[in-house]
């Protein structure tokens, strides 16, 4: 099974550090294969920013991702550009605090996470992307949680190892919640 | 007794690849000083000719990498200091000369010269400063005086030439000294000077070169530029290298700058020992 | 503690230019001099931080006319060298490209290509400058490039192309796409017991008896280095054994620039390295390198599930290219598919090569590899003619 994911945001929200800690979580601690590739260049520094992941049970052949299963929308921008690449009933995650006046009836699964806000609570907004890595893990089910915990210990500075864990809880709380209601 | 057994009785010949002589260099050429005390310096300090590498570039004076019995680089144009960098850096315990043209270290290569400077790279840079290209047939260089005629500046040279002191002073030469081929004894001394300092070391060799440059700007004979050496050079040690411009009338040498500064050697040799031990 | 800070034995997820950069460390890199360039930047940044931990140099150089050169230099000195770099640095390395080839000496190159001519498209990749890698430097010469199509690739070849170049005394590309520089994707690097790594040939004999470009049977002559005592001149111009310029002996030219082709063709098999998939029954074959050969993989797997019988001949081995392999190839194949991301380079020694059988030749340009259906398209189109 190849399931193609795609996140979007702007510079300095973790976008690419986000697309890694999946990648990580299911390539190096888990023994599924993955490929992140990213945006690169003027859109790297502030601007426009897009990392893309695909997970795979076999060998990744075709390293580009085409049409995601998966969207995670950080941004306004973002979410104009790529919703319509999107497949069919594929899953859309988006941060409802930085996507307003999302369009009506799209043929997908919408899940809104106030990613943001809920970093913000937990005193530092650079987590946000931690805490969507969180609600994902639920709301997808595709990893392993040991392996998504070992993979963000390995991907951030040591000294916000345990900030960034309880922003991957309470992001995974939240999308529980999600699919209960 | 052939030349070349008078040749091998010389106390300096095993120095020399005799093998490869005559060298290609005209009579008179300043080239051949150059070689001389250059040889006569390796002497007097008794190097470990099995650790000095000699790199040069392209050009008549480029040729001199193949006449010194020691492991030698005669590299590309204008890149002997770039490649002496690599081998300075690899195997610091290495002594690096290079000896190379006016046109070679200050056109084409005037940017690795200014960057090996400012690093502080370990060598000694020697340059025959005969004021044109010699090896193509007599060109302009970036030394070449205003007013003289070569094959590309037929109606006189227009450009405005370098100082090499300066430069080399301005880029960060921790030994900077000018000399011409008359000044055999001085340039021998400066040269043994240079070998035994750490940091990048600079030695400007004023060089006739009659067979070309000579002929076009009517110098006349090698020993005619000779004699003019001995009238217009003032020795001034210590002299600012920003007012030491070669002039008709006037050519300043000396030793212009003996400083002492970290090599790029050392520096690294320092953070080095910091890193491993973490 | 250094012990195994050279091999970084494990799994990872790894970038492209970084596995390149650990690969060049665990074959025995020992000295790095590099321009920054995108996109090599992350090989010449991850050298700097790594070459002093495993006793090795960095040097950031002021150009690369000065990289090229640096690296000669040390490896001259004894060093196992590297430089990294893309097309508009590649332009600048090619003079002393041919003093490599020239004085045999091993180094290797690594060009992450982007688009292109000039400054181009700084962070797309590319496969403009294949024929730049074999031809860029004045005269006639031979070289090796291997093509990395993943990141494990970027490792395992990387050390490759040091082994290579220190077998063969000849300057040595590792020639990647910018795509996959920039890749993410696992690595698993093995023990160092387990990487196999090739000192270069020395002499056995004393000073006096050593004659330095006098080659062995296999047309490599062993390498005194800087400081052993030989005493080495070493020049570009065209010299004789004892390594002295002799530029009016026509003979001298003709063996040493033939001496110095032939130690690497005599050798290709050794050299040649391809993966096949498919091939036994294919009508149809596609011919493919870097990253549009894993475009040409999937579309190769859609192709046999409409019913065309299809292949992939992976070329791993740029250069020397598998005039062999894609000879034979050709012999039994209806036709040929080659997908580059460029306007027709490889393809040109593809056709040279298989001469009768039809070549379709499937151009991508502009950052984007092909997509699996693009190549898909031109397989069909070849099978239906
Ligand atoms: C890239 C390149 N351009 C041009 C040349 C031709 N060339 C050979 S020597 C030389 C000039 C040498 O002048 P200089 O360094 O002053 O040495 P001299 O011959 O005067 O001793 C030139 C232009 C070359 N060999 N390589
Ligand atoms: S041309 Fe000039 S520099 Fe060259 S060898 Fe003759 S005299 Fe010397
Ligand atoms: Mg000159």
């Amino acid at each position: 099974m190849r399931v193609e994911i795609r996140i979007g945001g702007f510079g300095g929200q973790g976008i690419i550090r986000t697309g890694l800690i999946l990648a990580t979580a299911s390539c190096v601690y888990g023994d599924k294969n993955a490929i992140q590739t990213a945006s690169y260049g003027p859109e790297s520094r502030g601007g426009r920013c897009r990392s893309e992941v695909i997970i795979s049970d076999e060998d990744i052949d075709f390293p580009k991702v085409e049409h995601p299963d998966i969207l995670v929308a950080m941004s306004k921008e973002a979410y104009l550009q790529y919703v319509d690449d999107l497949k069919e009933n594929g899953i859309l995650i988006v941060d409802p605090d930085l996507v307003p006046n999302k369009r009506e009836n799209l043929k997908v699964r919408m899940y809104e996470v106030p990613a943001t806000k809920i970093a913000e609570g937990l005193g530092k907004k650079i987590v946000a992307n931690v805490v969507m890595i969180g609600a994902f893990a639920a709301i997808t089910n595709l990893f392993g949680l040991e392996h998504l915990k070992e993979s963000i210990r390995h991907n951030v500075p040591k000294a916000f190892i345990k900030l960034n864990l309880t922003a991957f809880e309470k992001g995974y709380e939240y999308g529980k919640s999600l699919l209960k209601s | 007794m052939t030349v070349l057994q008078e040749f091998e009785k010389h106390p300096l010949a095993k120095y020399l690849r005799l093998e490869r002589f005559p060298h290609i260099w005209c009579e008179g050429c300043g080239d051949g000083i150059i070689l001389n005390c250059f040889v006569k310096a390796l002497d007097d300090l008794g190097i470990n000719m099995d650790k000095l590498v000699v790199v040069s570039g392209i050009g008549c004076i480029g040729r001199i990498a193949g006449y010194i019995k020691c492991d030698s680089f005669h590299t590309t144009h204008g890149r002997p200091i770039a490649l002496a960098t690599g081998i300075k850096l690899a195997n610091p315990k290495l002594t690096i000369a290079v000896i190379s043209g006016d046109g070679d270290l200050f056109a084409i290569g005037g940017n690795h010269f200014i960057h090996a400077a400012r690093r502080n790279v370990d060598m000694t840079v020697i340059c025959s400063n005969n004021f044109n290209y010699g090896m193509t047939g007599g060109q302009f260089g970036p030394t070449t005086p205003l007013d003289s005629y070569t094959t590309t500046t037929p109606y006189g040279n227009i450009e405005h030439p370098f100082n090499l002191v300066h430069l080399a002073a301005a880029a960060g030469a921790v030994y900077v000294a000018r000399w011409t081929a008359l000044h055999v004894k001085r340039l021998t001394e400066s040269i043994k000077k240079a070998l035994q300092k750490k940091g990048f070391k600079f030695i400007e060799v004023i060089s006739p070169c009659p067979e070309i440059y000579g002929r076009r700007n009517k110098l006349g004979k090698a020993i005619d530029t000779m004699k003019r050496y001995r009238q217009i050079c003032e020795i001034r040690h210590g002299y600012d290298p920003a007012k030491a411009e070669i002039t008709i009338e006037k050519i300043i040498v000396g030793e212009f700058i003996d400083i002492e500064k970290p090599t790029y050697g050392e520096l690294l040799q320092k953070q080095f020992l910091t890193i491993q031990k973490r | 503690m250094t012990m195994h800070r050279e091999v970084l034995t494990g799994k990872h997820l790894m970038q492209g230019d970084i596995a390149c950069a650990e690969g060049a460390i665990a074959a025995g890199c020992k000295f790095f001099a590099g321009y920054p360039i995108t996109p090599a930047t992350e090989i010449t940044e991850r050298m700097a931080r790594r070459m002093i931990e495993v006793d090795g140099m960095f040097v950031q150089m002021e150009d690369e006319l000065a990289s090229m050169a640096a690296i000669i230099g040390a490896s001259w000195a004894g060093a196992k060298a590297m430089t990294a770099t893309s097309g508009p640095g590649f332009s600048l390395m090619q003079e002393n490209i041919g003093l490599a080839v020239m004085t045999e000496t091993p180094c290797v190159v690594v060009n992450i290509m982007r688009g292109a001519p000039s400054t181009g498209l700084p962070t797309e990749g590319a496969q403009q400058d294949v024929m730049q890698c074999k031809w860029g430097s004045h005269g006639d010469y031979e070289i090796i490039a291997l093509a990395p199509a993943s990141v494990q690739e970027m490792f395992d070849l990387t050390i490759e192309c040091f082994n290579f170049a220190e077998t063969y005394r000849a300057p040595t590309f590792l020639l990647a796409d910018g795509f996959t520089g920039h890749l993410w994707e696992r690595v698993v690097i093995p023990s160092r017991e387990e990487i196999k790594t090739v000192e270069r040939k020395k002499p056995i004999v004393p000073a006096d008896k050593y004659v330095p470009f006098k080659p062995d049977e296999d047309l490599v002559p062993p390498m005194a280095c800087f400081g052993e005592g030989y005493r080495v001149h070493v020049t570009g111009l065209t010299h004789d054994e004892l390594g002295y310029p002799k530029t009016t002996d026509p003979k001298i030219q003709h063996e040493l620039v033939n001496r110095l082709c032939e130690k690497i063709r005599k050798n290709s098999d050794k050299i040649i390295r391809t993966y096949k998939f498919m091939l036994e029954d294919a009508d149809v074959a596609v011919i493919a390198y870097g990253i549009p050969s894993r475009s040409s993989l999937n579309a190769v797997k859609r192709a046999r599930e409409a019913g065309i019988k299809a292949g992939l001949l992976r070329l791993i081995t740029v250069w020397p290219f598998p005039e062999k392999q894609v000879e034979e190839l050709s012999n039994h194949v209806k036709a040929i598919v080659v997908p580059e991301m460029n306007c027709g380079q490889v393809v040109r020694e593809v056709e040279r090569v298989a001469k009768e059988t039809p070549v379709h030749f499937s151009s991508k340009i502009g950052g984007e590899p092909h997509s699996p259906s693009e190549i898909f398209e031109v397989i069909r189109r070849a099978a239906k003619a």
